[in-house]
């Protein structure tokens, strides 16, 4: 059946309104999105790292989660999401959850809890090749803690321990690309993505991800207006530069296979994504136009390699 | 019928686990808890359990997956020893935290600086306030015993705690002593199945695991914590004497050996009892009034009867296989000494901390802890409160 977002969203909300996400913050659009990607009759637990999304979402007596929910620590969400996963296999041979149901086990973190502390344990799960489907919400630094330097903050971003001053223009290192090193793992379905248009990208992806058996990843660029300054109601605004400019590319790899699914119609000069956000200010004052070309030629050099897999 | 064996402790407590048979086995090798996981790898590759033996890639993980699966709904486990129980640490809080169930075997062994693979209780005593319940045995046949009970301590409706069952790491672990093993099916009968109330994949109704809690909330739930540990006493005292009436062997929160009419005690944990319980048979047929207590639970500390049992002695050695760095003594020392302290009249107490990193502790080391006991309790200096054994000088 053809995607419809109007349908979709008329779906029964599986996350709730009143969580204390910021206004403009995109983790709760992924999570509604990630909800609704799955089959109305199926029921999920997710598994959430320490985060923004966990001390928003479950506070204490609230709940924003309408399926089952389990929180532990930082760097483990993987960890917990391979034992419900072996307890959802052992409780099914043992005939002690019924035949016909199905519950699907997601795991979410964010970059901090995905890219750096909880990589071992991410990594450790994908190669052991549990059925689950881990979502990172991927806000380029460690917002919850205030906008510290992650792997995944990209080059040149002020973040508060990066700084950009006198003598520093921000963060020295390129991005890790960890969607690469997910698809390194030989995971059945890899996938990355934002939220554009009418989410169908977003909406296709998940979907997929979720009812591919095995363990599979979807990293999901989602702007913090906090920690990338920015007017909140200009979120998909910046998602749109990032994937105008192919800072951030849309692509998946299905069983190795690489495939794009959007292709910018003109591709944007990167500068057009660093203008929109405070973070890359010092970028654009005299005397540092050389990192607006560095960030072009690292841009161009990682998409014609990503163009070259897919052809 | 009772069936006698041959055992290691690793291999007794491997065989408690198969005849209980976890849903899910969750495991990182370290030594010397690595044989458990792999006695139970070949119960399963034999296809003798239905387990789901799930080979993670750290403690960290490890622990984790048990917290995620107990949740779930299942009974999970682990084993482990010294650094993999440090590198637990985090988690363990959170799993007394969530109240969930999760059983680990401790190999108990040093904690490296240097490394050393050799027992003590510096890992275990490490945790001891990380909200577990600690079982401590004095050999094989204590250390499966303490197993066949410990899921329905820890999974009573008045505990909901997380448990260790401590081993001594090689002196139990791999020493191969005589045992009396149960039948599976009256092992299977006596531990039940684990029926949880709420869990993740309970078809009929979600659940959520883990909040954030607040300071409006966050004393409460540990409140909450700390009565289910006070509640867990009577729990193992109740489960304890349901298991002598079952098996026939009895078991408290600790073995007081001939201290009727003590005058001197020794208070000590695992094989070095009964190493000290030779040198206490000795100094009784010189007729000196020498007991000793061995603490089977360690959490939750049986403060009240420990001091009802000590009240009447002159002089207390507590022997702590851990050095905690307090300068002041180690943990069953502030423990034991704090017990005691509203006593109306009570015994001096002295701390020796011996058996680090596997050094041996002998009989004869005993009897001169019990010496110097007699020197205090007929009036001579107590001497240092706080002192070390069986290191070399100089």
């Amino acid at each position: 059946m053809a995607y419809n977002l109007k349908k979709e969203l008329g779906k029964p909300e599986r996350f709730h309104a009143g969580h204390r996400l910021c206004a403009g913050c995109a983790a709760g659009i992924v999570c509604r999105g990630m909800m609704r990607a799955l089959d109305e009759k199926d029921r999920a637990v997710i598994c959430n790292a320490t985060g923004c999304l966990e001390v928003s979402s479950f506070q204490y007596p609230f709940t924003a989660w309408e399926d089952s929910y389990i929180h532990t620590a930082f760097e483990n969400a993987s960890a917990t999401a391979s034992g419900v996963e072996a307890a959802y296999r052992v409780m099914k041979k043992k005939g002690k959850l019924p035949e016909d149901s199905e519950v699907k086990i997601l795991a979410i973190g964010g970059d901090g809890g995905t890219y750096d502390i909880g990589f071992q344990s991410l990594s450790g799960a994908f190669e052991r090749g549990h059925d689950l489907t881990y979502f990172c919400y991927d806000n380029n630094a460690y917002m919850n803690t205030g906008t510290q330097r992650s792997s995944a903050t990209p080059r040149f971003a002020s973040a508060t321990t990066t700084p950009a001053g006198t003598e520093s223009v921000g963060k020295k290192q390129e991005q890790k690309d960890l969607t690469a090193i997910m698809v390194s793992h030989g995971s059945p379905y890899v996938a990355q993505t934002t939220l554009f248009g009418n989410m169908k990208d977003f909406h296709e992806k998940a979907h997929r991800a979720i009812y591919t058996k095995g363990p599979t990843f979807v990293n999901v660029l989602t702007p913090c207006p906090r920690g990338w300054q920015y007017p909140s109601e200009d979120l998909l605004d910046i998602c749109k530069a990032a994937i105008d400019t192919c800072v951030w590319p849309v692509y998946e790899v299905v069983e190795g296979e690489y495939r794009l699914t959007y292709e910018p119609a003109r591709k944007l000069p990167v500068e057009e994504f660093m203008r929109l956000q405070g973070r890359f200010a010092h970028c654009f004052k005299p005397g540092n136009e050389w990192t607006i070309e560095a960030a072009q030629e690292y841009v161009d050099r990682k998409w014609e390699e990503l163009l070259s897999k897919c052809s | 019928m009772s069936i006698r064996e041959r055992l290691s402790g690793n291999e007794a407590i491997a065989t408690a686990m198969r005849q209980i048979e976890p849903d899910v086995f969750a495991m990182f090798p370290i030594t010397p808890s690595t044989e458990i996981p792999q006695y139970y790898a070949a119960y399963v590759a034999d296809g003798r359990v239905s387990t789901e033996f799930v080979c993670m890639e750290s403690e960290h993980s490890a622990l984790s997956a048990c917290l995620g699966a107990e949740a779930a709904g299942c009974r999970a486990v682990t084993a482990t020893s010294s650094a993999g129980l440090s590198y637990m640490n985090e988690v363990l809080y959170v799993a007394g935290s969530m109240r969930l169930p999760v059983v680990i075997a401790v190999s108990c062994r040093a904690l490296t600086g240097p490394i050393n693979i050799n027992h003590d209780y510096s890992d275990s005593m490490a945790e001891r306030d990380s909200g577990f319940i600690q079982l401590y045995g004095e050999n094989n046949q204590e250390a499966y015993d303490n197993y066949l009970m410990a899921h329905r301590i820890a999974e009573h409706p008045d505990v909901r705690l997380p448990l260790m069952v401590c081993e001594d790491g090689f002196i139990t672990s791999h020493a191969i002593e005589n045992i009396e093993l149960e039948e599976d099916a009256a092992v299977k009968a006596f531990a039940g199945t684990y029926e949880p109330e709420h869990y993740l994949l309970n078809p009929n109704e979600p659940l959520a695991a883990g909040p954030y809690g607040i300071s409006a909330y966050y004393m409460e739930a540990r409140v909450a914590q700390a009565e289910a540990m006070k509640r867990a006493k009577k729990v193992i005292l109740d489960v304890a004497s349901d298991f002598e009436n079952t098996f026939g062997r009895h078991y408290g929160l600790f073995e007081a050996y001939r201290m009727e009419d003590a005058d001197i005690a020794m208070v000590i944990m695992g094989s070095s009892a009964g190493t000290a319980k030779a040198a206490v048979d000795r100094l009784r047929d010189k007729g000196i009034k020498a007991g000793l207590i061995k603490v089977r639970v360690f959490r939750p500390f049986p403060g009240e009867e420990l001091a009802e049992a000590l009240k009447n002695c002159r002089a207390v050695a507590v022997m702590d296989k851990s050095e905690g760095f307090s300068s002041c003594g180690g943990p069953l020392f502030a423990e034991t000494a704090s017990a005691c302290i509203n006593l109306d009249s009570r015994p001096k107490m002295i701390d020796i901390v011996y058996g680090l990193g596997g050094r041996d502790f002998t009989v004869k080391a005993a009897e001169s802890v019990y010496e110097r006991l007699c020197g205090i309790a007929s009036g001579k200096d107590i001497g240092p409160v706080y002192s070390h054994m069986g290191q070399r000088e100089g």
